[in-house]
């Protein structure tokens, strides 16, 4: 069937019969490209020349154009097509493209929008603007001229962007004659660059926009030529969305949606997969876990929905999420990372200041990096890499960046939502580079990986009770190994579920490594703080007898638990009443300087200044004050869950 | 005939809204005080039904402001106040006062009214507010200059446009930082073209004005062009004479301001037959509309320079 066919029955049908006319155009389905070449190339005519052959241009434009093409055309009266694509006053009068202008054209099958790029090497930068959304890219060649030096960049640009279709569109053939043994050398020479810079396929075809061959029809000027034509390649190639649907299930969440208290839903648009009501979900940093619940539209729930669309999700638990966290498959999630190798393109007058703090925005995350000084820079025209201090206006580098805090990603290569990136100048505001992060340099501290399906709550409750830590604090030979035993005594018999900590179990085993230095009883601390806090995970109610002398230490140990899980227990015995039990003998080891650091003879004690619970065991007896704290806590707390 | 749509693969009709809802998302989650312009036209009422998509079941965490001409036409206004109603949003209505005072019209001041009217009253009405994010129904296929306008577009504290100086705007990441006194642009339908308007009216049922459709309605010829007599009365004041009133079956293309907005004659009175005229006209959309045709072929970026919309 002929374009000129095609085009009757579209009319045909649009007159006779419109309703059944809008069904099939509802159903099309959309490609983004790119054309690249530069101003000699035809690159706005061959555009100029899509438009018009999909009937893109009314007849006012076209009476413009007429008049346009004689006042200013370039084609010797003739219609200059570009006229049509060229929009900007200022790139009027230079007879230039500057800016990256998008275009709308559609056919039967698909809609399109293009993205006209610039072709000179100071405006790389627009051209990776227009190539960041493209699923393919229109390579302009000049049948005259063959493979330049910009051939070679828009190929390279094209490639670094990820863009997986490429055209080779060998124009102007009608000015050498439709000679197929030079469209031959350019295709051969063409694809051994292609080769060299990794790009594994392409498509290439003999055109002349301006004439119109092999634009929408094979033309009988290139008899050996049996490829499709452009319009029919640009019409059957897989979209990105289509290869994104894919992949597994990552979705940025943009905004929390909450109306009121009964309504909490996840906004955001699906990166890649797909997503089902039921299915498994899991929040990334945190790695917690949920069901959805509900795919919520203006139009009704859906049952499923997938890349590419933009949805509302509600989930089966009340778990922390907000803007910034990507919700993904519970058993496929992304990464969590704060070092990377980055490459970068630098769109900014002022070049890049290594170790400057920069905003990062990748998807719905914003976060603080700084970059290092680059490895190396690419020379876009020759693909050397070459040392470089910094990246300038339009260069292309390869540098590692440092996030202040860590983000989900995963490698560009994987998903262009997710390894995708700006910087933004703090001061100025403007986005100075667009990044793809390729790898991360290591994990970050955050396992989050590891985040388990049962969580502290199903512990807790699996107990029938609140995890909680009883830190106890006190000199030497205060109480606190007394008391603290015998409150796990009276919660064992309540039927809770309690370990106790102490200087010896701790000592023998985890920290035997450890002496008595402060640096090494601040480590001695620190440690026990973590399996207590681990302790609390697996729902347990913890007890720990240690001096702790130190205010900060403890202070420490009580910012790793939520607010109403730590219990600063002061066992408040002076310290002449101490000396004077002396149950171990250690005081008079101090006093006679065999012990050296020893907490209230040589080493200051840091008496808690508002602490949970105070024993004052001159005025109380270890029994009762094991009620009081049991009655305490029992009381206060125990029964919540 | 048509490529088949598997499954996974969505119609450009679902991108460009999921698109446009993402947009919408950004703006709110990083904005402080945005707004949406609502200009009571068919391109408005698709942005305002996507605006509802986005937050639902919350409504949209915005106001609309209508810049008033005092010169629309009846039945935008009647719908103006109905959709506010119906989308639980806050509609404020900016009228600039100077222009009001002057007396300013489109027959005695022709692109001094626009000026006035929409470009100054829309800059009073950004800064009486201080919003800092506005989101616009222009489309890049309107207009050659708007064909590379940023879908966040900077404005400077002066309400400025610099096309030379755009934000690159690479995926579908979002740059919204400002400093204090600019303010941002927001076009989540730029990547539309009228048919794209039309088709998601018909999928979705989008209330547009009735002047849509064709009617038969009082009508009468100024300056070459086909116009709807709307107020009688106050167009016998301004032209200093009572035109002749004939009745035709005519529609429009465009809503602007009556005066400006020309008419077609046409029988379509269903959306399927608007959008069949639509696809068989030979004139392209703006051509109804005065604006453009200021300043030779770049009518447009001048007045966006300038701070119109």
């Amino acid at each position: 069937m002929s374009s000129s066919d095609v085009i009757y029955q579209t009319e045909a049908l649009i007159a006779e019969d419109i309703a059944a006319y809008l069904d099939v155009h509802e159903h099309k389905s959309m490609l983004r490209f790119i054309t690249c070449g530069s101003v000699d190339d035809g690159k706005s005519t061959l555009i100029g020349r899509l438009l018009y052959d999909s009937k893109m241009i009314f007849e006012d434009q076209l009476a413009a154009l007429e008049t346009d093409s004689k006042k200013v055309g370039t084609q010797g009266g003739e219609i200059d097509f570009a006229l049509l694509v060229d929009g900007l006053a200022a790139e009027r009068e230079q007879g230039i493209t500057i800016d990256v202008a998008y275009r709308f054209f559609s056919t039967e099958k698909r809609k399109f929008i293009v993205a006209d790029c610039p072709g000179h090497e100071q405006y790389t930068r627009n051209m990776v603007t227009g190539a960041s959304t493209a699923d393919l890219a229109v390579i302009l060649i000049d049948a005259r001229k063959g493979v330049l030096t910009q051939t070679r960049r828009h190929s390279y640009l094209a490639h670094l962007i990820g863009i997986r279709h490429i055209v080779l569109a060998v124009n102007k053939m009608d000015l050498i004659g439709y000679d197929q043994a030079r469209y031959d050398a350019i295709v051969a020479d063409y694809s051994a660059f292609a080769a060299s810079i990794g790009i594994e396929a392409f498509t290439a075809m003999p055109i002349s926009g301006f004439k119109g061959d092999n634009i929408t029809a094979l033309s009988e000027n290139t008899p050996w030529y049996s490829g499709p034509t452009l319009m029919g390649h640009l019409e059957s190639v897989e979209v990105n969305t289509a290869a994104e649907a894919a992949g597994v299930f990552r979705m940025p969440v943009q905004w929390v949606n909450r109306p009121n208290l009964d309504f909490r839903g996840f906004s955001g648009l699906i990166a890649n997969g797909t997503v089902r009501k039921g299915d498994h979900v899991r929040v990334l940093p945190s790695g917690k876990t949920s069901t959805v619940t509900r795919i919520v539209t203006l139009d009704g729930d859906l049952e499923e929905a997938v890349a590419g669309q933009s949805i509302t999700l509600c989930l089966a638990d009340e778990i922390d999420c907000s803007r910034g966290d990507v919700l993904a498959a519970a058993d496929a999630p992304p990464q969590v990372a704060d070092q990377f190798e980055t490459s970068l393109v630098w769109m900014a007058d002022e070049p890049l200041v290594p170790g400057r703090a920069y905003w990062l925005k990748l998807a719905s995350q914003t976060v603080s990096v700084t970059v290092s000084q680059p490895k190396c820079t690419i020379n876009v025209n020759t693909m050397e890499r070459l040392a470089a201090k910094t990246l300038e206006l339009n260069a292309i580098g390869v540098a590692e960046i440092t996030t202040d805090r860590p983000i989900v990603f995963e490698p560009y290569g994987e998903s262009r939502t997710l390894g995708g990136f700006i910087l933004i100048d703090k001061i100025s505001n403007a986005t100075v580079a667009a990044g793809m992060l390729n790898f991360s340099l290591r994990r970050a501290q955050n396992v989050h990986w590891q985040a388990l399906d049962v969580t502290r709550e199903a512990h807790a409750r699996l107990k029938g009770q609140s995890p909680a830590v009883l830190w106890f604090t006190g000199l030497s030979g205060s109480g606190k190994s007394t008391i603290a035993n015998l409150v796990e005594k009276k919660l064992h018999a309540l039927g809770k579920h309690t370990f106790l900590l102490d200087g010896d179990n701790v000592r023998h085993g985890l920290n035997k490594d450890l002496g008595f230095t402060e640096a090494d009883r601040i480590e001695n601390i620190r440690r026990v703080g973590e399996v207590a806090r681990l302790m609390t995970d697996a729902g347990l109610i913890v007890l720990t007898a240690f001096i702790s002398p130190f205010r900060a230490e403890r202070d420490i140990v009580r910012a790793m638990l939520p607010e109403d899980e730590f219990f600063e227990v002061f066992i408040d015995t002076p310290l002449e009443e101490a000396e004077r039990r002396d149950v171990k003998g250690l005081y008079k080891k101090a006093r006679s300087g065999a012990l050296k650091n020893f907490t209230g003879i040589d080493s200051p004690y840091e008496a808690p200044e508002n602490p949970e619970i105070r024993v004052d065991t001159m005025r109380e007896t270890p029994e009762e004050a094991a009620e009081r704290i049991v009655a305490l806590i029992i009381g206060d707390w125990m029964p919540i869950i | 005939m048509s490529d088949p749509v598997s499954k996974s693969t969505l119609t450009h009709i679902q991108r460009l809204e999921a698109e446009a809802i993402h947009i919408m998302r950004e703006v709110v989650a990083e904005a402080t005080n945005p707004v949406m312009l609502y200009s009571v036209g068919k391109d408005s009422a698709v942005m305002l039904h996507l605006a509802r998509k986005a937050f639902y079941p919350s409504p949209p965490p915005f106001p609309l402001l209508h810049v008033d001409t005092t010169w629309k036409f009846q039945a935008m206004y009647e719908l103006r106040e109905r959709m506010a109603k119906e989308s639980g949003m806050e509609l404020l209505v900016y009228q600039n006062p100077e222009a009001a005072e002057r007396g300013i019209n489109p027959f005695d001041h022709g692109a001094l009214h626009t000026d006035m009217w929409k470009t100054e009253g829309l800059k009073q009405a950004l800064d009486k507010y201080g919003f800092d994010a506005a989101f616009g129904g222009a489309r890049r296929d309107e207009e050659k200059s708007r064909a590379k306008e940023r879908i966040f577009s900077f404005r400077t504290a002066s309400h400025g446009w610099d096309p030379k100086n755009q934000r690159p705007e690479l995926w579908n990441i979002y740059n919204a930082r400002k400093n204090k006194g600019e303010s941002i642009r927001v076009f989540p339908i730029s990547n539309w073209t009228e048919l794209d308007i039309w088709q998601y009216i018909r999928l979705n049922d989008v209330p547009i004005v009735p002047l849509y459709f064709a009617a038969k309605r009082p009508t009468f010829e100024w300056e070459g062009g086909l116009f709807m007599a709307d107020d009688l009365p106050r167009l016998e004041k301004v032209l200093g004479y009572r035109p002749e009133i004939t009745e035709r079956s005519i529609r429009f293309r465009t809503l602007g301001c009556f005066p400006l907005t020309g008419a077609v004659e046409s029988e379509a009175t269903t959306l399927d037959e608007v959008i069949q005229e639509t696809l068989l006209t030979t004139t392209s959309e703006r051509q109804g509309r005065v604006i453009d045709k200021d300043a030779g072929g770049a009518g447009m970026e001048v007045k966006k320079q300038q701070g119109y919309f």
